[in-house]
């Protein structure tokens, strides 16, 4: 029901989820922010079971920022995502398991632009476009299609146009708006919500 | 609870036999924790005072609390499962919106147990403090139980640090004190409506799955879908007081009207930065049979006017 996505391109990041809080069959909030700041560059996307997705989330945030004040420097999008794997991976076999599919995007001054994709069974892989979701069954043929390492900031606007086009033609549930940010190496910029016009 | 530490209950015979698991709070019985796997018992020593066994979620192989504490502790090598008597639900409706004048809160008053109707005037509207009121739904007793452990903390909040905790703090207090229990049969879903000095007013919805949402307009329970249906159309900003406590008393007299296991009365309050004011209980009875004169009225009306045309 719920739909994340992430494309990155040769200098910056772009991520978008969607709006709805659902319980049951009521969307409880229109307007419902699924990404989570952990520092100045990176992103972290969590969708999931009710609860779990912002207690968790929260507790990488929060870990993410002691590191920070710890040492004095902060933690590069890589070691962020290794970090939220290992966490999810010893709760994992827990009485007490996170059920959340995340996507962790950043910017590294060294190592440039990331997206990590990652499941609720703890793996992790390093992809250039990555989507969760039922909405990532119809959008990621749409994305092997289109995608070129050398996207521009606007050719990749336009291919997340695209995939929520298709997600408003085809996709049962209807997924009204979706926030959009883009990382690079000045900060993450939060771009206009893509709307169906359909209120 | 509070009143067990006042009179400082705690340290009488009679109250390490009624709460054996308090003395477990003791460093020296935690190796006796660790080895039956009650980890958790460690780490509430910080609630110290309040009878264990509310914050310990039963664990499915668990031993059941011998009423004699035994020394050394020895388990008995059966779990405990108690069989429900009827299904739960959470037979209710609960709205909550805020609009220029503050927010309001209004909900049933059926308590319902499967099919039976067990209580036809139950509060599910509880305050907390004078600024803050909180609707509850789910299973009663759970409600119950967790409103007095939120009101409790609230208060000791406000005594120990000489300033209220916002509204957003508390639904955060709330919410983890309500994650060990995720994955057991605790059933609270609670919309707390209240008025923050800094903010204003402020709706946000808890629930034991552990969803936190901040919103302006929520309604829970089995009769949610029906009162939204009245309140998505007519909710506006601009209400006046009275325009908005008409309208809640719409909502939930709609869900009423639908809903098998909401029913009997409603209760209003309206929150604004003086506080929480709350209005007398209405029969939805009433309600019913005023809306029937309602559309026979205006059914006559039409029939006049149309006879009217006819004959002019």
């Amino acid at each position: 029901m719920e739909y994340l996505i992430g494309i990155q391109g040769p200098d910056f990041v772009l991520v978008a989820a969607d709006n709805v809080a659902a319980s049951s069959i009521i969307q409880m909030k229109h307007d419902y922010d699924k990404m989570f700041k952990l520092s100045e560059k990176i992103l972290l996307l969590c969708v999931g079971e009710a609860g779990d997705t912002a207690q968790f989330a929260e507790y990488i945030q929060k870990n993410v920022q002691l590191y920070k004040m710890r040492n004095g420097y902060e933690l590069s999008p890589s070691a962020a995502a290794n970090f939220t794997r290992k966490n999810l991976a010893d709760y994992l076999r827990s009485r007490t398991p996170y059920h959340v599919n995340l996507l962790l995007a950043g910017y590294d001054e060294t190592d440039g632009p990331g997206l990590y994709y990652m499941d609720y069974l703890s793996s992790l892989a390093k992809a250039p476009f990555a989507a969760h979701g039922y909405g990532a069954y119809l959008t990621l043929s749409i994305l092997d299609r289109h995608y070129r390492p050398d996207l521009t900031r606007d050719e990749a606007v336009d291919l997340l146009k695209k995939c929520v086009e298709e997600l408003n033609k085809r996709f049962i549930m209807n997924l009204p708006s979706f926030t959009v940010r883009l990382i690079d190496k000045e900060g993450i910029h939060d771009l206009e919500k893509i709307t169906s016009g359909a209120k | 609870m509070a009143l067990e530490d006042i009179c400082g209950f705690k340290d009488t015979p009679v109250h390490r036999k009624w709460f054996p698991a308090s003395h477990f709070e003791d460093t020296d019985r935690s190796f006796h924790m660790t080895d039956f796997g009650l980890r958790r018992l460690k780490k509430s020593g910080r609630n110290s005072g309040i009878p264990l066994q509310f914050f310990i979620p039963t664990l499915p192989n668990s031993v059941p609390f011998n009423p004699r504490p035994s020394l050394p502790f020895s388990p008995s090598n059966h779990s405990v499962t108690v069989s429900r008597p009827f299904p739960l639900s959470h037979g209710t409706t609960t709205l909550g919106f805020i609009f220029q004048g503050g927010v309001i809160a209004a909900a049933d008053s059926r308590a319902s147990a499967g099919g039976l109707v067990a209580c036809p005037a139950v509060h599910k509207i509880t305050p907390i403090h004078s600024h803050l009121v909180v609707t509850s739904s789910g299973s009663g007793a759970d409600c119950m139980l967790w409103e007095r452990i939120l009101a409790r903390e609230i208060r000791l909040y406000q005594l120990r640090h000489r300033r209220c905790l916002s509204i957003c703090g508390t639904a955060k207090l709330l919410s983890f004190m309500l994650h060990p229990f995720k994955g057991t049969d605790v059933c609270v879903a609670l919309t707390l409506c209240g008025w923050d000095k800094e903010v204003g007013p402020k709706l946000i919805y808890v629930c034991s799955d552990g969803a936190r949402l901040n919103g302006d307009i929520f309604s829970v329970g089995s009769g949610s879908p029906y009162a939204y249906g009245v309140l998505d159309r007519e909710l506006r900003w601009s209400l006046s007081k009275e325009e908005a406590i008409s309208l809640a008393r719409e909502a939930v007299f709609r869900a009423t009207h639908r809903d098998a296991y909401s029913g009997n009365k409603v209760d209003i309050f309206h929150i604004t930065a003086q506080g929480w004011s709350q209005r007398k209980r209405e029969d939805l009875k009433e309600e019913y049979y005023r809306d029937m004169e309602r559309r026979a009225k205006i059914v006559e009306e039409r029939k006049r006017v149309t006879i009217l045309d006819a004959l002019g």
